[in-house]
C-alpha cells in the first residue's frame, strides 16, 4: 500500500516537473492573489498587514482550487484513472498518492504565497514554528479535500466551475483556523495560535478518516 | 448499457395517467391539510399570538424562522441517512458495477436523498431570508457575523452544491454514489465548520452587541404553543413538497430511460384517446 502510494506521488511530481504547472501557472496567479488584494484595500499598509494572515490562506486557497482541478485534469484524458485500477492499484492508494502529491505543490505554493507576504505586505514573523505547523496542517487539509473534490468532480463537464463551489464551504474550518494561528504568529491577534493549530489539526485527521472511507466509492466510478 | 426500468414504477406512472403527473388521492388530501395547516398557523402568528415585550411584532418571524431551520435540519439528516444506504446498497460487487443502479432499493434511497437535499435547501434560504430581516427590524442590519449566521450560509452553499453535483448526467450509479459520498462528507464537516465558526465569533464577538435571538428568554403561553404549532405544520408541508419532489425524479428518471418508440407509442395512444 505504502509503495503504491509512493508510486503514485512519484508519478505526479514526476509530470509537475516535465510540467511546471504549479511553478509556472499556480504560483503566480497566487502572488497576483496577493497583488490584487492590494488594490482592493487601496495599498493600506496597516490594512494588509492586519489581513496578512487571512488573505495568506485565501490566495492559497484558490491554488489549491487549481492544484486540485490540475490533479485529476492529468488522470481524465485516455481514462488514465481505469488504467491505473486494472494496473492493479487500490483506490485508496491512488487517492493518497495524489493528496501526497498536492500537499507537496501547495507546500511549495505557500512557500512562495509566504515570501510574498514578507515583500508585498512588509509583515514580520514572530512565531516561524507555529507559521510552519500551522502551514503544513493546513497545506495537508487543503489537499486532502481538494483531492477527494477533484475525485468527485473527475470527467464531468462543468467540473471547472463546480469545483470551487463544492471545495471552498467544506475547506472553511482550514481557511478560519489557519488565518488565526497565523494572525497570532505574525503578531496582529493576541490569540491562541496553537490551539487553532490544534483545531487544524483535527480536522486534518477528520479529512484522512473521511479519504479512507470515501476512496472506494469515489474511485470505483470515477 | 441501459437497464429496463423497473416495471413497478411504469405500472405507477401509467396509472397516474400521464408522465406529468405526481398526484395521488393522499397526496391531495395531505395538500390540502397542508394549505388549510398554514392558513391557521397565519391566523395564530399575526393575529392571535401577542407581541413580544422587547421585540415587538418582529417577533412573529420566528414562527417562520425556527421550524424552517427545523424542517431544513431534518432534510439533511435524511439526506445522510439515505445516502448511507445508498452506498451500502450499491457497495462492491452488489448489483451490479458500472451504469445504471440496479438495486430498486439503492434508486429509492437516492431519490429520498435528492429530495431532502432539495427540501433543506428551500428551507435553509428561508431561514436565511427571515433571519435577515428580523435582524434588521432588531439589530438594523441584515447580517452580522454571528457564528450560527455564518455555519448556516456555509451549510446552504454546500448543499447547493450537492444538488449541482446531483444534477450533472452521469450514468446513474456513478451519479448516486458520488453524491451520497458528498452527502456525508457535508454532514461530517458541519460540526467542525459549527464549532470553528463559533469559537471564532465568540473570541472576536463585539461586546456591545447581543447576538442571540430572543436571548435567554423562555417562551411561554400562546407563542409557546404558536411556536409548536408552526413546526407541525412547516413539517406536514415539507412533507407534501417531498413526497412531490419524490415523485419528480422517480418520473424523470422514467423519461431518461425510456426508448423514444416507448415515448412515441405513448404519444400516439395519446392522440388516438384525444381523438
Amino acid at each position: 500500500m505504502w509503495r503504491e502510494i509512493w508510486l503514485i506521488c512519484r508519478k505526479d511530481l514526476i509530470i509537475e516537473r516535465r510540467a511546471r504547472v504549479t511553478l509556472i501557472q499556480i504560483v503566480p496567479t497566487v502572488l497576483l492573489v496577493l497583488v490584487v488584494f492590494a488594490f482592493a484595500l487601496d495599498a493600506n499598509p496597516s490594512l494588509l498587514g492586519a489581513g496578512a494572515g487571512g488573505l495568506f490562506w485565501v490566495a492559497v486557497l484558490f491554488g489549491a482550487v487549481l492544484g486540485a482541478k490540475r490533479s485529476f485534469d492529468i488522470e481524465a484524458e485516455g481514462g488514465n484513472l481505469d488504467a491505473l485500477r486494472l494496473a492493479g492499484l487500490v483506490p485508496a492508494a491512488i487517492l493518497w498518492g495524489k493528496a501526497a502529491a498536492l500537499a507537496l505543490q501547495l507546500v511549495l505554493v505557500g512557500v512562495f504565497a509566504a515570501a510574498g507576504l514578507l515583500v508585498l505586505y512588509s509583515v514580520t514573523v514572530h512565531d516561524w514554528l507555529l507559521i510552519v505547523v500551522a502551514g503544513l496542517c493546513g497545506m495537508a487539509a487543503f489537499a486532502i479535500c481538494g483531492t477527494l473534490y477533484g475525485a468527485m468532480t473527475v470527467g464531468l463537464r462543468s467540473a471547472d466551475t463546480l469545483l470551487p463551489l463544492l471545495l471552498i464551504p467544506v475547506a472553511a474550518p482550514v481557511l478560519l483556523a489557519g488565518t488565526r494561528a497565523f494572525d497570532v504568529a505574525l503578531g496582529t491577534s493576541a490569540d491562541q495560535g496553537w490551539s487553532w493549530t490544534a483545531l487544524l489539526a483535527v480536522v486534518l485527521v477528520t479529512y484522512i478518516a473521511v479519504g479512507w472511507a470515501a476512496a472506494g466509492p469515489l474511485l470505483e466510478d470515477a | 448499457m441501459i437497464e429496463t426500468p423497473e416495471p413497478d414504477l411504469r405500472q405507477q406512472a401509467q396509472r397516474a395517467g400521464s408522465l406529468s403527473m405526481t398526484g395521488s388521492v393522499a397526496t391531495r388530501v395531505l395538500g390540502v391539510v397542508a394549505i388549510a395547516a398554514v392558513g391557521v398557523m397565519a391566523l395564530l402568528a399575526l393575529w392571535i399570538s401577542p407581541p413580544d415585550a422587547v421585540q415587538g411584532d418582529s417577533v412573529r418571524l420566528m414562527y417562520v424562522h425556527v421550524p424552517s431551520i427545523w424542517v431544513a435540519y431534518g432534510g439533511f439528516v435524511l439526506t445522510a441517512f439515505a445516502s448511507a444506504r445508498v452506498l451500502w446498497r450499491t457497495r462492491s460487487g452488489v448489483g451490479g458495477t458500472y451504469g445504471v443502479i440496479a438495486d430498486r432499493q439503492a434508486r429509492r434511497w437516492d431519490r429520498v436523498a435528492g429530495a431532502a437535499a432539495e427540501l433543506g435547501v428551500l428551507f435553509t434560504a428561508l431561514t436565511l431570508v427571515t433571519g435577515s430581516l428580523w435582524g434588521k427590524v432588531t439589530w438594523g442590519t441584515y447580517w452580522q457575523w454571528d457564528a450560527r449566521l455564518t455555519t448556516t450560509v456555509l451549510l446552504f452553499v454546500t448543499y447547493l452544491g450537492y444538488l449541482a453535483l446531483r444534477r450533472l448526467p452521469a450514468e446513474s450509479r456513478a451519479r448516486a454514489r458520488r453524491s451520497a459520498v458528498m452527502a456525508l462528507i457535508a454532514v461530517v464537516n458541519l460540526p467542525i465548520v459549527h464549532y470553528s465558526v463559533d469559537w471564532w465569533r465568540t473570541l472576536h464577538q463585539e461586546a456591545s452587541l447581543n447576538l442571540e435571538p430572543g436571548g435567554d428568554r423562555n417562551i411561554t403561553g400562546e407563542m409557546y404553543w404558536t411556536l409548536l404549532y408552526s413546526w407541525a405544520t412547516f413539517t406536514v408541508v415539507a412533507l407534501w413538497i417531498g413526497i412531490h419532489r419524490y415523485r419528480v425524479l422517480r418520473l424523470e428518471e422514467l423519461a431518461e430511460e425510456a426508448s423514444l418508440e416507448e415515448l412515441l407509442a405513448q404519444r400516439r395512444d395519446e392522440q388516438a384517446a384525444g381523438r
